[in-house]
């Protein structure tokens, strides 16, 4: 099979700091993959140069195009990526805090919208038709998440968990290709979080998403995960399956110490 | 079938304003000095929408309006005086001063910040400067001179530009505010809430933000143009920094990102100002006569007096209500139309 996503030899490098070093990865179609790693390991660094916030120092990103090729997207601003396929979710929440929930969600539909300006603005018939579609379709994103009821709430006035949960739901009707979830969970108690991975889960199988999910803690993407990918200082120091990286004596080195490897 | 509806809808309405209008002027329930004012509180209005627009919607602070204002008056008042009918003179003067916005929206957006307002500041004190000095075309610093009004006859120049402005000022608003509720007026808004989150749901921002400053320019050009066979004489004094800066009032007041707010600042401002502006003459007169220094002698002067009144303002409401007065909220008439409908 082919990759649909593939990053080769990536590196960032801030001033003196080589925040990541050599990143590979490849991405396979329908893949749940997480990438962890200590605080400051550079995982978060790794989906800026994917979405085009960073332009990666050195190396390239490529992107299956869905017309059986592949496109380099290393180098493209983001919003030209996120419309080739690839969205995202923001570890410090980063909703359009005055606006309401479905607005939030609707601005990842504009770059589809049919109308033009000038349709918009005339109010010339595809308007209408298209928003009623637009509400429609993010009603029905809303109703997954169970927070369809507050849909005319401002974002900002959701409860934590659910701005999450908005989070994800924008990134979605954006209608990726690829998914890259930095720190979903963060913040939620066991309960929500066995929730949450869940639905994750649920959307992967029904929108036929590749996705990459950024934790921290390694015990919560265990068992959702098919495959892990390990950072550590910027490197990648391990790569496979989550019985074996939990056992893997480097990984544990570096999440717990010395020490831990000895004990 | 339904915009059928709606078009004959408008057309009748406007008809029936229209009517109503041309009788209280008749009337004389509006007189002279009142329409003037209303002509005057319209141009301001149109502006400081436009302003809002890039700045209370978009996010991007910009402070050279008056410069707009400006060229869109100047170019549509050398076309009026060139013999060009008035409905081109306008339009022309809109374009002219969009096609500027663009030219300079192009270069000053791409930088991410505060630029625009830098550039914008400079580019206003420019076109100024620039006008004082381009001699028989603008009239130089004494001014352009006998640009051709709304009517041929002086005397009713007034009411005649009145019907043209309200019903310009009237389409504005609605066309603005249609752009507001639609993906691309959504779409603005996201771009002053978070440029990061915005460009990664796929905006387009530099794009957007150049429609958006386009746009601004045209509405303040077009209030410019409207402006010029208003008052008929243009001198470059009555577009320095201080009108720019008196449009960011009309908007902060009446609510960074609200419609309403800003017609209603806007209507509210420009009496203010003239009610100061004609007082404030009497005043200095009357503390100059208790001198004993009245006609010839030592005159106060206490017009720049509303600058610090507006001063004022601005700092009060920082104070106590920073989100203007009405926020972001709008005052919606199809609210009514539909609750009546159904
Ligand atoms: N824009 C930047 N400029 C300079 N240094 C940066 C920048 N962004 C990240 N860094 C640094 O790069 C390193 C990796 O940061 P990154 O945010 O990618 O870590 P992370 O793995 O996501 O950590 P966490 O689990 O805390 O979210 C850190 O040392 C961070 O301080
Ligand atoms: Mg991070």
């Amino acid at each position: 099979m082919k990759p649909i996503l593939s990053a080769r030899h990536l590196v960032m490098q801030f001033g003196g700091l080589r925040a990541v070093a050599d990143f590979n990865l490849e991405l396979f179609p329908g893949e749940l993959v997480g990438l962890i790693g200590p605080n400051g390991a550079g995982k978060t660094t790794v989906f800026n140069m994917l979405t085009g916030v960073y332009e990666p120092t050195e190396g390239t990103i490529e992107l299956d195009d869905r017309k059986g090729g592949v496109a380099v997207i290393s180098g493209l601003p983001p919003h030209k990526i996120t419309r080739r396929g690839v969205s995202r979710t923001f570890q410090n929440i980063r909703l359009f805090k005055s606006m309401t929930v479905w607005e939030n969600v609707a601005i990842a539909r504009h770059a589809h919208v049919p109308y033009t300006l000038a349709q918009a603005v005339l109010r010339l018939p595809p308007f209408g038709k298209a928003e009623a579609e637009v509400r429609q379709e993010i009603q029905d994103l809303l109703t997954i998440f169970k927070i369809d009821e507050k849909a005319e709430w401002r974002a900002a006035n959701l409860p934590y968990g659910e701005q999450r949960k908005l989070e994800i739901v924008r990134a979605l009707a954006a209608k990726p290709s690829v998914l890259l979830l930095d720190e979903p969970a963060a913040g939620m108690n066991p309960q929500e979080t066995i929730e949450l991975m869940e639905l994750i889960r649920f959307v992967k199988d029904r929108y036929q998403l590749t996705v990459l999910l950024i934790e921290h803690d390694m015990n919560l993407v265990m068992g959702i995960c098919e495959r892990l990918v390990v950072l550590d200082y910027g490197r990648t120091i391990a790569e496979g399956l989550p019985a074996e990286i939990r056992s893997n004596p480097v990984v544990i080195k570096a999440y717990l110490g010395e020490d831990a490897v000895h004990a | 079938m339904r915009i059928l509806k709606n078009l004959l809808f408008l057309s009748l309405l406007g008809a029936v304003v229209f009517a109503i209008l041309q009788t209280l002027i008749v009337t004389q329930v509006l007189d002279d000095y009142t329409l003037q004012i209303l002509c005057m509180a319209g141009i301001n209005i149109m502006v400081a929408l436009s302003l809002n627009l890039i700045s209370g919607f978009t996010g991007q602070l910009a402070l050279g309006h008056a410069g707009f204002l400006a060229v869109g008056a100047y170019s549509t008042g050398i076309l009026l005086i060139a013999q060009v009918p008035m409905p081109l003179a306008i339009l022309g003067g809109a374009l002219i001063t969009a096609l500027l916005g663009f030219l300079i929206g192009f270069p000053a957006l791409r930088l991410r910040g505060d630029y625009l307002a830098i550039v914008t500041l400079g580019v206003g004190e420019i076109i100024r400067v620039l006008i004082i000095n381009l001699g028989e075309l603008t009239g130089g610093s004494a001014g352009l001179r006998n640009i051709p009004g709304y009517a041929a006859n002086i005397m009713v120049n007034n009411p005649a530009a009145f019907l043209w402005i309200f019903p310009a000022v009237f389409i504005v608003v609605a066309l603005v505010t249609n752009l507001m509720q639609s993906s691309h007026g959504r779409a603005l808004i996201s771009i002053r809430e978070d440029e990061i989150a915005s460009q990664a749901m796929g905006v387009n921002i530099f794009g957007m933000k150049l429609m958006s400053f386009t746009v601004s320019a045209f509405i303040a050009g077009l209030a410019g143009a409207l402006y010029a066979p208003f008052i008929g004489y243009l001198a470059p004094g009555g577009f320095d920094f201080l009108r720019s800066v008196f449009f960011v009032i009309i908007v902060v007041l009446g609510g960074m990102g609200s419609l309403t707010g800003t017609v209603l600042s806007g209507l509210g401002l420009t009496f203010l100002q003239e009610a100061l502006r004609t007082n404030a003459k009497g005043w200095s007169q009357s503390v100059a006569s208790l001198f004993g220094t009245g006609s010839g002698g030592f005159v106060i002067d206490l017009v720049p007096m509303s600058q610090v009144l507006f001063g004022l303002i601005l700092i009060l409401l920082m104070i106590f209500k920073p989100q203007g007065l009405l926020g972001t909220k709008e005052l919606r008439l199809t609210k009514f139309w539909h609750r009546g409908a159904k």
